[in-house]
């Protein structure tokens, strides 16, 4: 029987109030997604720190290399305009 | 590729590999250097990625182990408020394990072959729960003291340098401070309590101080690790550091509880603004270690015994969880073989 390798991995992700996002909690190895979501309520909010929780097969998730993190997020480096603090303002010009 | 310039072009790719890592590994030891986090990803030392392993293994393997002894009492706690409370810190317990182990795989280790060098007896778990619980009072000695210990070991964990294992100990600690207070509050009500109950509560306060102590692992001149992981930042303090914090916590602490240390030699040291103590007896120590401690066979064939014991049930989630898929695929007849059953069983899909 199928003991003997581990559950498929799920990350877990948890609203921890109304309002708020979800985030990253942890992960957890589960036989399917019912039993992941089951075993997320018990490991990851046994004080009330969850109003909802998603679990994601960690295999679905697709991530950015560490190893091109430069190259890739680039283009944002060189354009300092797109923060307000960029722009010079006199002294004294209000709700701006 | 080409045969013939297949020679060549291996040479050429293992010299952009050799000049990949130093770059990779002056990233490496910048990042460290900074305070920045190493996150699973990045390119680590392979040194660095097995000290992680053991310690975090280490770590988790305790975890779990550690509900034995306190599990012991579960059944005879003397209320109901006391059974709930022990119950609920049994489980954070199993918790505290689950997050560490799933920290350590994100090193590139299995569950699997973590819980398979524990039972094989080939990763250590703290020598602390090879000591028995022998009354009530142990499992208040056990909060307020193995707790405590374990809490002035992990708070500078919180900023070690691996990311997934620093937030494991961020959620650990959290929980962790429950452990304690109920631990001293049980020890304070029986040392408050009839004269049998005080020296219960003493009684478990002198066995659990001296292997509370050995927590903090051997002594700086003899910690054969501690040096490499402080430099990797792995570890922020010495051994020797945190076991005298750690002694200066309690001694107050002894004193609220109305229950001495028993170490005639534990003295405020003027100079240095601590309290000095006894010698440890690091025989004992080692004697644990090495399996002949207390309980070092029946916590393993307990931990062994309930793996064994739980195959059923993780056969039973397993054959349902391919009995959903096959019936969400539609091809719900009984008898076919998924794609992921052949994949997972070749023997048993030819046969």
């Amino acid at each position: 029987m199928s003991s003997s390798t581990d559950w498929p991995l799920w990350e877990v992700f948890v609203r921890s109030r109304r309002g708020l996002s979800h985030t990253h909690a942890g992960s957890l190895h589960a036989p399917d997604a019912e039993m992941a979501l089951r075993n997320a309520r018990d490991l990851y909010t046994r004080r009330s720190e969850g109003v909802s929780v998603w679990v994601v097969p960690s295999t679905e998730i697709t991530a950015s290399s560490p190893d091109e993190k430069d190259a890739f997020f680039e283009p944002a480096g060189d354009k300092p305009y797109r923060h307000p603090t960029f722009y010079e303002i006199p002294d004294g010009v209000k709700h701006l | 590729m080409v045969a013939v310039t297949a020679g060549r072009t291996a040479q050429g790719v293992a010299d952009a590999a050799e000049a990949g890592s130093e770059r990779e590994a002056a990233a490496f030891d910048a990042a460290v250097a900074a305070d920045e986090r190493i996150e699973p990803r990045d390119w680590m030392p392979d040194a660095y990625r097995a000290t992680l392993v053991r310690q975090m293994a280490q770590h988790a393997h305790s975890e779990i182990i550690g509900m034995q002894p306190e599990a012991n009492w579960i059944s005879r706690a003397p209320s109901l408020r006391r059974k709930a409370i022990l119950m609920a810190k049994v489980q954070d317990e199993a918790g505290h394990g689950l997050y560490l182990y799933s920290a350590a795989e994100t090193l590139g280790t299995s569950r699997e072959e973590l819980l398979d060098k524990l039972h094989a007896g080939r990763q250590r778990y703290s020598s602390i729960f090879n000591y028995p619980t022998l009354t009530w009072a142990d499992v208040g000695a056990i909060g307020w003291l193995v707790d405590g210990a374990a809490i002035t070991n992990q708070v500078p964990l919180c900023r070690c340098s691996y990311g997934p294992y620093a937030r494991a100990m961020v959620r650990i600690c959290k929980e962790e401070s429950f452990h304690q207070r109920q631990g001293f509050e049980l020890l304070l009500a029986l040392s408050r309590g009839t004269p049998a109950q005080h020296a219960m509560a003493q009684d478990a306060v002198d066995r659990w101080w001296w292997p509370s102590l050995m927590m903090f692992g051997p002594p700086d001149d003899a910690s054969s690790h501690s040096a490499q992981s402080m430099a990797w930042k792995i570890k922020r303090h010495s051994n020797d550091e945190l076991r005298r914090r750690f002694v200066d916590i309690c001694v107050p602490q002894a004193q609220a509880l109305g229950l001495t240390l028993p170490d005639p030699d534990i003295r405020w040291n003027e100079e240095i603004g601590q309290h000095d103590y006894g010698e440890i007896d690091w025989t004992e120590f080692q004697e644990v270690l090495k399996g002949n401690g207390p309980c070092n066979d029946q916590r393993l064939a307990q931990r062994r015994t309930a793996h064994e014991e739980g195959a059923w049930v993780r056969d039973a989630a397993a054959v349902y969880a391919d009995k959903q898929r096959a019936r969400a695929d539609g091809s719900g007849a009984e008898g076919t073989t998924t794609d992921a059953e052949a994949t997972a069983h070749p023997v048993e899909a030819t046969a």
